[in-house]
């Protein structure tokens, strides 16, 4: 697991209740360099999200990483986390990674990924097969 | 005297949590909450009254049958219906919708045929009249709103030309809560001889509806928007047009005779109505409406305009957030939009954690989310059994988002 995704594990311990989880994943999407226009193209499109989500590999070197972007600010949140826990891992470990079981650990698993209407499921889908194609 | 906290009362669900929060309810327009008599009712028709109906000499189907056909006479009656016999039982005004494009209108319609509708129209009021352009040519007219969401009946009059057969349109906008002026569009359109369907499905939850007085040739309802089950509903049409319709769906119920060369139709509206019906969510309807005829559609209407007013004097309250549609005798229907980078997803995330439902997307109207220039909105609803205090809530949550989000 990358130090990136320890480290807001580790911010995240020190947040009691929701509104500040939520401002906290709120924050990190605002800190995430936003994609440009370019590649916010059908093919990075992740579809099965109420909002629009993309998602575009940036995988070298048996290394994976992806750059992604939301017009909704919890979403994009939601895709800085999973940058920190997917970016400058092995591909073979990115297409392994547990990530509902990971960010249970943030206390985020219960009201976000529950609603299939946030995409998460079908972001985690994405990277996967994204992570498997290169490994 | 409207009660509205004995009202809350008869709705089981109102008084549960979400997320630890007092349950507030503003999704109305999507789908109403049911009273504890509706879910007996179905519990009964279950329990102990169920069998097919139109069916049986026994004891059981006569009792179906009984319950069932007597709410055709209570959907008559909170139309205000010429009679029974106009009222076709269906699954909602999406059923009740097509069922006019296919019985009705694609038998009659020629190439260049034309159909008025308003940018406001839900997907249930367009997609079917689209099938009618891609597959018989018929052409849409499109009406459009002013700014603040109100609907000129006249611009809706005047789009009527020589070859328009039919105005479609709502009486209240499920996104702005305009209301529209029905009445005097069907006056013009019987003048000059155009058919005018009116979806019902929003007006008909917050106003005393008049089928007759409106003068209307198809009003279509949804079970349940009216706090009764879902895939319950009817559409009323005009005795002159149910004699211009043919039969859309074939099957059971709505035949007399099948023989291998010949088949004969039930007497309209059964022949209107093939196959098992949906007996217990339709006796579940005309439980509700007989419910909302007790508490007085006016009654209901009154505590509504007085839940609007409030909500839209907290809402102007708000420099920060963008209400579309602010006609004065609106429906209580209020859809905004954070200013700034806010998605309307990220708003109902956040009212949901505070036990606040509303809806948030482009609500099946993407016609007006082109003319508003959004691709989604969000929506807070009110029905019958809300109060002032969750505007208040609703202000309060908004506020948080704006804390959050801004």
């Amino acid at each position: 697991m990358s130090d990136a995704f320890e480290d807001i594990v580790e911010d995240f311990e020190f947040l009691d209740d929701w509104e500040d989880r939520y401002r906290h994943v709120i924050d990190l999407g605002k800190a995430m360099a936003p994609l440009e226009d370019a590649l916010k193209v059908e093919m990075n499109k992740v579809h099965g999200c109420a909002s629009q989500v993309w998602l575009y590999p940036e995988i070298s070197g048996g290394v994976f990483a992806f750059r992604g972007d939301s017009d909704a600010m919890i979403v994009r949140g939601l895709i800085a986390v999973l940058a920190a826990l997917y970016n400058g891992v092995p591909v073979a470990d990115a297409a392994r990674i547990n990530a509902s079981a990971e960010l249970e650990r943030l206390g985020l698993h219960e009201h976000l990924s529950s609603q299939r209407s946030n995409g998460l499921k079908s972001m985690v889908e994405r990277l996967r097969m994204l992570a498997e194609a290169a490994a | 005297m409207y009660d509205v906290q004995k009202i809350r009362e008869d709705f089981p669900i109102l008084s549960r949590e979400i997320n630890g929060k007092p349950l507030v309810y503003l999704d109305n327009g999507a789908s109403a909450q049911k009273p504890q008599i509706v879910i007996d009712a179905i519990n009964r028709a279950y329990a102990e009254e169920y069998s097919n109906v139109h069916r049986g000499l026994h004891t059981l189907s006569n009792i179906s049958t009984e319950r069932y056909e007597a709410v055709r006479s209570t959907i008559a009656h909170f139309l205000n219906a010429q009679d029974e016999n106009s009222i076709i039982m269906n699954s909602g005004t999406t059923e009740g919708i097509n069922m006019v494009a296919y019985s009705w209108a694609m038998p009659r319609f020629e190439p260049g045929d034309e159909i008025v509708l308003s940018v406001m129209e839900h997907h249930a009021n367009i997609v079917p009249w689209q099938f009618l352009r891609e597959r018989q040519g018929a052409v849409l007219k499109w009406v459009d709103v002013d700014g603040d969401g109100a609907l000129d009946p006249q611009a809706v009059i005047d789009a009527i030309g020589p070859k328009t057969r039919l105005v479609a349109i709502t009486q209240t906008s499920n996104v702005l809560g305009t209301v529209v002026d029905v009445k005097s569009i069907c006056a013009a359109a019987r003048e000059k001889g155009v058919a005018v369907l009116v979806d019902g499905s929003q007006g008909s939850v917050h106003m005393p509806v008049d089928v007759q007085d409106i003068g209307c040739d198809f009003y279509a309802i949804t079970g349940h928007k009216l706090y009764g089950p879902s895939g319950s509903g009817a559409i009323y049409v005009h005795p002159d047009r149910m004699r211009e319709m043919r039969p859309f769906m074939g099957g059971g119920d709505m035949i007399r005779e099948v023989h291998k060369d010949i088949v004969t139709y039930n007497d309209a509206p059964m022949k209107f109505e093939a196959g098992t019906p949906g007996i217990v969510q339709q006796i579940g309807l005309g439980v509700a409406l007989e419910y909302l005829m007790d508490l007085g559609m006016e009654n209901i209407a009154a505590h509504e305009a007085g839940l609007r007013d409030y909500a839209k004097r907290q809402l102007e309250g708000l420099n920060w957030l963008q209400v579309q549609g602010t006609t004065a005798d609106k429906a209580a229907i209020f859809s905004f939009s954070l200013e700034g980078a806010a998605h309307p997803h990220d708003i109902s995330t956040i009212l949901d954690k505070k036990g606040i439902a509303v809806r948030a997307g482009h609500h099946c109207a993407g016609p007006l989310m082109d003319h508003l220039g959004l691709n989604a909105t969000c929506r807070a609803s009110f029905g019958m059994y809300n109060t002032l205090e969750e505007v208040d809530k609703l202000v309060e949550g908004l506020e948080l988002c704006r804390d959050l989000l801004g």
